[in-house]
C-alpha cells in the first residue's frame, strides 16, 4: 500500500522515503537514551505504520486542495446542473475569479468575509468569558460535579444541525424567546437580529467546550500556590489575575485557537437557523458551498482557497503567539518531554485527572 | 466568618445551578416541545399540559423516510469510525513509541489537517464525485469525513499510547515477543479504554457531520439524519413542522446523550488530553 503512491503526492513525498531510510541504526544521540535494541529497524516499521494514514490524508486533503487551486483558475460553464462532464468545457480564466472579488461581484464575498470574521471574533470572545466562568464554578464545586460534567457535555454532543433547528424553534416569532423578552422580533429574517440569534446559538453550544478545557488547566494548578498567596494577603481578584489566569493561559490559548479555526469555517448553524443565501449571516463556507452546489465550481473553488489561506494565516499567528508547539515534544521519550514541558508551561506538568 | 462562608456556599450552588440550567435549558425545551400535541405546540408552559407522542409517530411516518435516514447515519458514521480507528491506531503507536526522522513534522502535518476548512475539500470533491458518479453514495460521505476524523483519532490515540509506560513492551520483548507481538498482545488490550474513548469522540464527530452529507447527496434515500431533519416538510410549504423536527432532533441526540452519560469521565479525559498536552 505504501509503495502505490499516486502522482499528486509529490508535495508530501519528502517525509516518506526519509522515514523508510531511517531503518539504519539510530543516531548517536538517540542511542544515548539506551533504547538502541528497541529502535533497531524501527524506521521501516514506522514507515509501514504511518504511511496508510498519510496516504489517506493525501487523497482526501492534499489532492482536493491542489484540485481546488487548479479549479479556481477556471470559469463557469453554462448553467446546466444535470451535466456530469463539465471540466472539459469550462473556460480557463486565469486569476479572474480572484480579481472578481475586487469588482462589483465581490460584494457578496466581502460581506461573507465580514460575517465570518465578525462571528469568529464575537462568538470566541463570548465563549471564552463564559467558558472561564463555568470552569471556575466547576472547579470550586465539590458536590454535584458528575451532574455538572454530564450536563456540560450535552451542548457539545448535540449535533450542530439539530441545535440549529432547536434554536430556530426557540427564536420562532411565536417561540419561547419572544415570549420571554415580551417583544415580537422576527429573529430568523434578514437583519442584525439574525446575527444575534446565530451568535447566541453558537455560544450555547461551544462555551462548555472551552469550560472543559480550562477546567483541565485549572485542576493542575497546585493548591499551595493559592495558600501562599492567601498568606501574603492577596485578594481573590488578585489571585485570579496573577495566579489563575497566567497559569491557565496555555490551556486557554489552545482552546481559543481550536474555537477560532472552527468558527472560521462555520456553516451548519447559520445555514439551518437562518437559511442559505441570507446576506446577514452568510459565511465564507456557505458562500463557497452555495456556488459549488450551483455548479459554479470556479468561483466556489476560489472562495474555498481564500478561506483556506485565511484560516492558515490565523493558525500561523496563533502558533507564533503560543510560542510552544501544539503537538508537544513529539521527539524524545517521556522523561525528556516532561522536562521540556516543565520548563515551558508549569501548569501542564501534572496529569489531567480523569 | 461563618456567615460569609455560608454565603459563599450558596453563591457556589447558585453558580452550579446556573451552569446546569445554561447547558440543559435549550435541550429540555426540545424534549418538552417534542412531547406537545400539534394543537398546543406554541404553549410556553414548562411542562406539557398533556403528554403526547404524536410528533414521534409523525417522524416515523413512511413519507419522511426518517428510519432510513437514521440507518444511513449509522452506516456512514460507523464505517468512518472503524476505518479511522484502524488507520490511526497504527500511526499513533508509531508516533508514541518509535523513533524516526521527521516524526514531529509528520505529526504536525496530520494535526494541521484537522484545522482545515471542510468546505475547501468539499468543493473540488463535489466536482470529482459528480464526474465519477459517486453522488448519492455512502463512500462520497465517508471518504471526505476521514479528513477531519483521522487527525482527531491520531492525536487522541497518540496521547493515550504516550501515557502507557514503556516498560510494558520492554518486558514483553525481553520475554521474547517481537515488537509487533508486543503491540498486539500487550498494548492493544491495555489501550482498549483509550481506543474506546477515541471511538466515541470520532463517532460523535462523524454522526454530527452536516456540510459533506448535505453537499454529496440529493436523493432522500441516502441522506443522513441531520440532513433529513433539516428538510422535513409539513402539510403545506409554509407550515414548518416544529413538533416533528423537535421529536426527530431528540431521537438523533438521545444516543449521543446516553453515550455522554455513560462515558462522561472518559470523554472529558479524551477531549482535554488532546488540548492540554
Amino acid at each position: 500500500m505504501a509503495t502505490r503512491t499516486p502522482p499528486e503526492t509529490a508535495a508530501k513525498r519528502p517525509p516518506r522515503p526519509a522515514a523508510g531510510r531511517a531503518g539504519r541504526p539510530p543516531a548517536p544521540e538517540k542511542a544515548r537514551r539506551g533504547r538502541k535494541p528497541a529502535t533497531a529497524g524501527t524506521g521501516r516499521m514506522a514507515a509501514l505504520l504511518v504511511s496508510p494514514t498519510l496516504l489517506v490524508l493525501t487523497v482526501v486533503v492534499l489532492y482536493p486542495t491542489l484540485m481546488a487551486l487548479q479549479e479556481s483558475l477556471y470559469g463557469t460553464k453554462g448553467l446546466d446542473p444535470k451535466t456530469g462532464f463539465i471540466s472539459d468545457t469550462e473556460p480557463f480564466v486565469g486569476l479572474k475569479n480572484y480579481a472578481d472579488i475586487f469588482g462589483q461581484a465581490g460584494d457578496r464575498f466581502w460581506n461573507a468575509f465580514f460575517n465570518t470574521t465578525f462571528f469568529t471574533v464575537v462568538t470566541v470572545g463570548l465563549e471564552t468569558v463564559i467558558g472561564v466562568i463555568m470552569a471556575l464554578i466547576m472547579h470550586k464545586a465539590f458536590s454535584g460535579r458528575a451532574l455538572v460534567r454530564a450536563s456540560i457535555l450535552i451542548p457539545w454532543a448535540v449535533p450542530t444541525a439539530i441545535s440549529g433547528l432547536l434554536w430556530r424553534w426557540i427564536f420562532n416569532s411565536d417561540g419561547i424567546a419572544n415570549s420571554l423578552i415580551g417583544h415580537q422580533i422576527l429573529w430568523t429574517t434578514e437583519g442584525f437580529h439574525a446575527k444575534v440569534a446565530v451568535i447566541i446559538a453558537e455560544v450555547w453550544k461551544t462555551a462548555p467546550f472551552i469550560g472543559l478545557l480550562v477546567l483541565a488547566g485549572l485542576q493542575v494548578i497546585p493548591k499551595e500556590v493559592y495558600e501562599a498567596a492567601r498568606m501574603d494577603g492577596a485578594s481573590p481578584v488578585r489571585q485570579f489575575c496573577h495566579i489563575t489566569l497566567p497559569l491557565v493561559k496555555p490551556a486557554l490559548l489552545v482552546a481559543v485557537l481550536f474555537r477560532c479555526l472552527d468558527a472560521l469555517r462555520m456553516f451548519d448553524l447559520p445555514y439551518i437557523l437562518i437559511g442559505a443565501q441570507k446576506n446577514s449571516v452568510e459565511t465564507l463556507s456557505m458562500l463557497a458551498q452555495n456556488e459549488a452546489s450551483n455548479v459554479r465550481f470556479g468561483p466556489a473553488a476560489a472562495y474555498a482557497v481564500l478561506l483556506f489561506v485565511y484560516v492558515l494565516l490565523i493558525a500561523l499567528g496563533f502558533v507564533r503567539l503560543l510560542g510552544a508547539d501544539l503537538v508537544g515534544d513529539a521527539g524524545g521519550p517521556r522523561r525528556a518531554k516532561r522536562r521540556s514541558l516543565l520548563r515551558r508551561t508549569p501548569a501542564l506538568t501534572a496529569e489531567v485527572p480523569a | 466568618m461563618t456567615t460569609t462562608v455560608k454565603w459563599r456556599t450558596w453563591l457556589l450552588y447558585l453558580g452550579v445551578a446556573g451552569v446546569v440550567a445554561y447547558c440543559l435549558a435549550p435541550f429540555y425545551w426540545m424534549v418538552v416541545s417534542s412531547l406537545r400535541r400539534t394543537s398546543d405546540i406554541f404553549d410556553t408552559s414548562l411542562i406539557p399540559s398533556s403528554v403526547s407522542f404524536e410528533n414521534y409517530e409523525a417522524v416515523f411516518s413512511p413519507s419522511q423516510g426518517f428510519g432510513r435516514a437514521l440507518l444511513n447515519s449509522l452506516i456512514v458514521a460507523g464505517t468512518t469510525t472503524v476505518l479511522a480507528l484502524l488507520l490511526a491506531t497504527f500511526t499513533a503507536y508509531a508516533m508514541a513509541r518509535l523513533e524516526f526522522r521527521f516524526k514531529r513534522l509528520i505529526l504536525t502535518l496530520i494535526i494541521a489537517t484537522s484545522m482545515f476548512p471542510v468546505v475547501s475539500i468539499v468543493v473540488p470533491l463535489l466536482k470529482l464525485f459528480t464526474d465519477i458518479g459517486w453522488i448519492n453514495t455512502y463512500q462520497a460521505m465517508i471518504v471526505p469525513s476521514m479528513s477531519f476524523v483521522l487527525p482527531l483519532a491520531v492525536w487522541n490515540l497518540t496521547t493515550f499510547f504516550r501515557q502507557m509506560p514503556d516498560e510494558l513492551e520492554q518486558a514483553a520483548m525481553i520475554d521474547g515477543c517481537t515488537r509487533g507481538q508486543a503491540f498486539r498482545k500487550i498494548i492493544i488490550p491495555l489501550a482498549a479504554p483509550g481506543i474506546f474513548t477515541t471511538a466515541i469522540i470520532i463517532f460523535i464527530a462523524a454522526w454530527n457531520e452536516f456540510l459533506i452529507a448535505l453537499s454529496m447527496t440529493n436523493r432522500p434515500s441516502v441522506q443522513t439524519a441531520p440532513v433529513a431533519i433539516s428538510k422535513f416538510t409539513g402539510a403545506t410549504q409554509f407550515d414548518i413542522p416544529f413538533g416533528s423536527q423537535m421529536a426527530a432532533g431528540v431521537l438523533v441526540t438521545v444516543p449521543l446523550v446516553i453515550m455522554v452519560l455513560l462515558f462522561q469521565r472518559r470523554i472529558v479525559a479524551g477531549l482535554t488530553a488532546g488540548a492540554a498536552k
